[in-house]
């Protein structure tokens, strides 16, 4: 194989980058994070260096010591344990990896650890109460809308969103706003048909 | 992907010093050695696949609060560089006033995507040409300039017909361009010398002899917002693709028309999916002007707006689907009640 071309390579030295850049923003340790305030601080790391993280997921703040290119999906997967994310494409183009950050649906593969600090995540596992299944994961078994179940949790976290936009309101609209979760075996009736059965739940609260 | 630095900038000042070390101002924006992060859908992807290798990473999410704004003031849009595709879609001023805006940005990605993506980020979308995003192919003079195009002789079903060049064929991605460009946007850019504003038709490049050349932007530069004039609320997005979501175009047409006793006053006619930039068919849009638009009238306009469209081996379907697209999109447009 030819080596890969390497458009992206300047001489800018990374150190030397730290430097410059430290001269105009503030320097401040990731890990301050003070609820909500962190996303307005200026922060510069070294991309030699590990970087404390302080992520909360499913409400409760974990800290981790990652490198800077670490997703949010393998933070989860890696280092927290919560498995239930599921990695599919790695590239933001099958939904397997779905989790909420504040409430909005979005790819946790496309989502560095680093920039998610000071958001709500919820993964799938902070969806049941207890031992009681979140109305979305109790209509998947209902209506059978899974066969292997790997793309599974990256439905059942999008068809919440999906319900909470208020885009569920008929087949079709199901079937559009749920186009970005990908299912190999096909078990995309079974979905809606699980969709429209938890739908109503949700909205009543 | 390669290790890289990273900063989070909270006010402009700081993103434009850190991108300043991206050096000579005639160095392509998009090989930079400092990458700017919003959304991460186009950055993070390109970085994993090696195709993008920035040293540098400066995320300007904090700057979101103030450079997210959707503001519909009179007869002038505003439309902030960080606010959020979907949330740009789902604003009922927007899809009553610029149907062809709100349709552009609901057809394009997924929910999770338009969740995440910006605006500013969304139109400075890199090209999804097979060849430019596998870095095993030696051939892409968009990665690495005069190494050739391997899409000429390559699978090209996919690419570009209109605005392309004997050293690129990749086809511009996105969908909300069409609407900027119809419209006549205006992009506001802020630098180390201030702001300034182009026109939208002058922010993406064509590939010519330099397809590395994608954007006028400087590298030190930062989109802003963006400036439409006028109401278009007789305007359509029309996406053909080969899925019925969560694809790109074969072809796409922006349509705005002002009609008045059923006489066209204006129009505005964009094309997505067929070109290698944001596509203004200007000499198409000139046919429909003081005419009264039917069947007959569209067709021939839809003529004209592929004249001078060059093929490869694979793609000469979107000629004729291009033009059923432009007639069908401007019937739409016609017989729209607002």
């Amino acid at each position: 194989m030819s080596e890969p071309s390497n458009p992206g390579k300047s001489a800018l030295d990374r150190r030397s980058f730290i430097a410059a850049a430290a001269g105009s923003a503030v320097a401040a340790p990731l890990s301050a994070r003070a609820a909500g305030s962190d996303a307005n601080t200026s922060v510069v790391s070294d991309a030699t260096l590990a970087l404390d993280v302080i992520l909360r997921v499913n409400g409760r703040d974990r800290q981790l010591s990652c490198d800077a290119r670490t997703t949010v999906l393998d933070a989860l997967r890696e280092r927290l344990a919560l498995t239930g994310t599921k990695k599919g494409c790695d590239h933001g183009q099958c939904g397997a990896c779905t989790v909420l950050l504040d409430g909005r649906r979005v790819l946790s593969c496309l989502t560095l650890a680093v920039a998610a600090q000071g958001h709500d995540i919820t993964t799938i596992e902070g969806l049941a109460n207890g031992d009681r299944l979140h109305p979305m994961q109790q209509a998947f078994i209902d209506q059978d809308a899974f066969q292997c179940g790997y793309c599974t949790p990256g439905q059942i976290m999008s068809a919440v969103a999906c319900v909470m936009e208020g885009h569920a309101q008929s087949d079709a609209d199901i079937r559009e706003y749920m186009s970005g979760n990908i299912c190999r075996c096909a078990a995309y009736p079974n979905i809606v048909a699980a969709i429209k059965q938890a739908a109503p739940q949700i909205l009543k609260g | 992907m390669q290790p890289f630095s990273y900063q989070r900038v909270a006010d402009p000042a700081a993103a434009i010093q850190a991108l300043s070390n991206n050096g000579g101002k005639h160095s392509p924006l998009t090989s930079g050695a400092v990458q700017v992060l919003a959304g991460g859908t186009t950055l993070l992807d390109l970085m994993k696949l090696d195709v993008m290798q920035p040293a540098a990473v400066v995320d300007i999410t904090p700057l979101s609060t103030g450079w997210s704004e959707v503001r519909l003031d009179g007869d002038t849009l505003r439309l902030g560089a960080l606010a959020r595709m979907s949330d740009v879609a789902a604003n009922a001023e927007i899809q009553k006033a610029y149907p062809v805006i709100a349709d552009s940005l609901k057809l394009a990605a997924s929910a999770q995507l338009r969740n995440m993506a910006t605006l500013g980020g969304n139109v400075l979308q890199r090209t999804r040409c097979t060849y430019f995003r596998d870095v095993s192919y030696a051939h892409c003079n968009k990665r690495d300039p005069g190494s050739g195009c391997a899409a000429m002789d390559g699978i090209n079903r996919m690419h570009a017909v209109l605005g392309t060049s004997d050293h690129c064929i990749a086809t511009y991605p996105g969908d909300f361009a069409q609407s900027l460009i119809a419209l006549d946007a205006a992009v506001e850019i802020t630098g180390p010398a201030g702001n300034r504003s182009i026109s939208f038709a002058e922010l993406h490049r064509a590939p010519d002899n330099s397809p590395q050349l994608e954007t006028t932007l400087r590298p030190d530069e930062l989109i802003a917002g963006f400036t439409i004039k006028g109401r278009w609320p007789r305007s359509v997005y029309l996406k053909v693709r080969d899925r019925q979501s969560y694809e790109f175009a074969l072809c796409a047409a922006a349509v705005a028309l002002d009609v008045q006793d059923g006489i066209v006053r204006d129009a505005r006619l964009a094309l997505g999916g067929v070109a290698t930039v944001p596509w203004r068919a200007a000499a198409a849009e000139a046919q429909l002007r003081g005419q009264r638009l039917d069947e007959a009238l569209a067709s021939r306009v839809a003529e004209v707006a592929f004249a001078g469209a060059r093929t490869h081996p694979h793609n000469a379907f979107k000629i004729e689907l291009g033009r059923k697209v432009v007639t069908r999109a401007l019937q739409q447009a016609a017989s729209m009640e607002i």
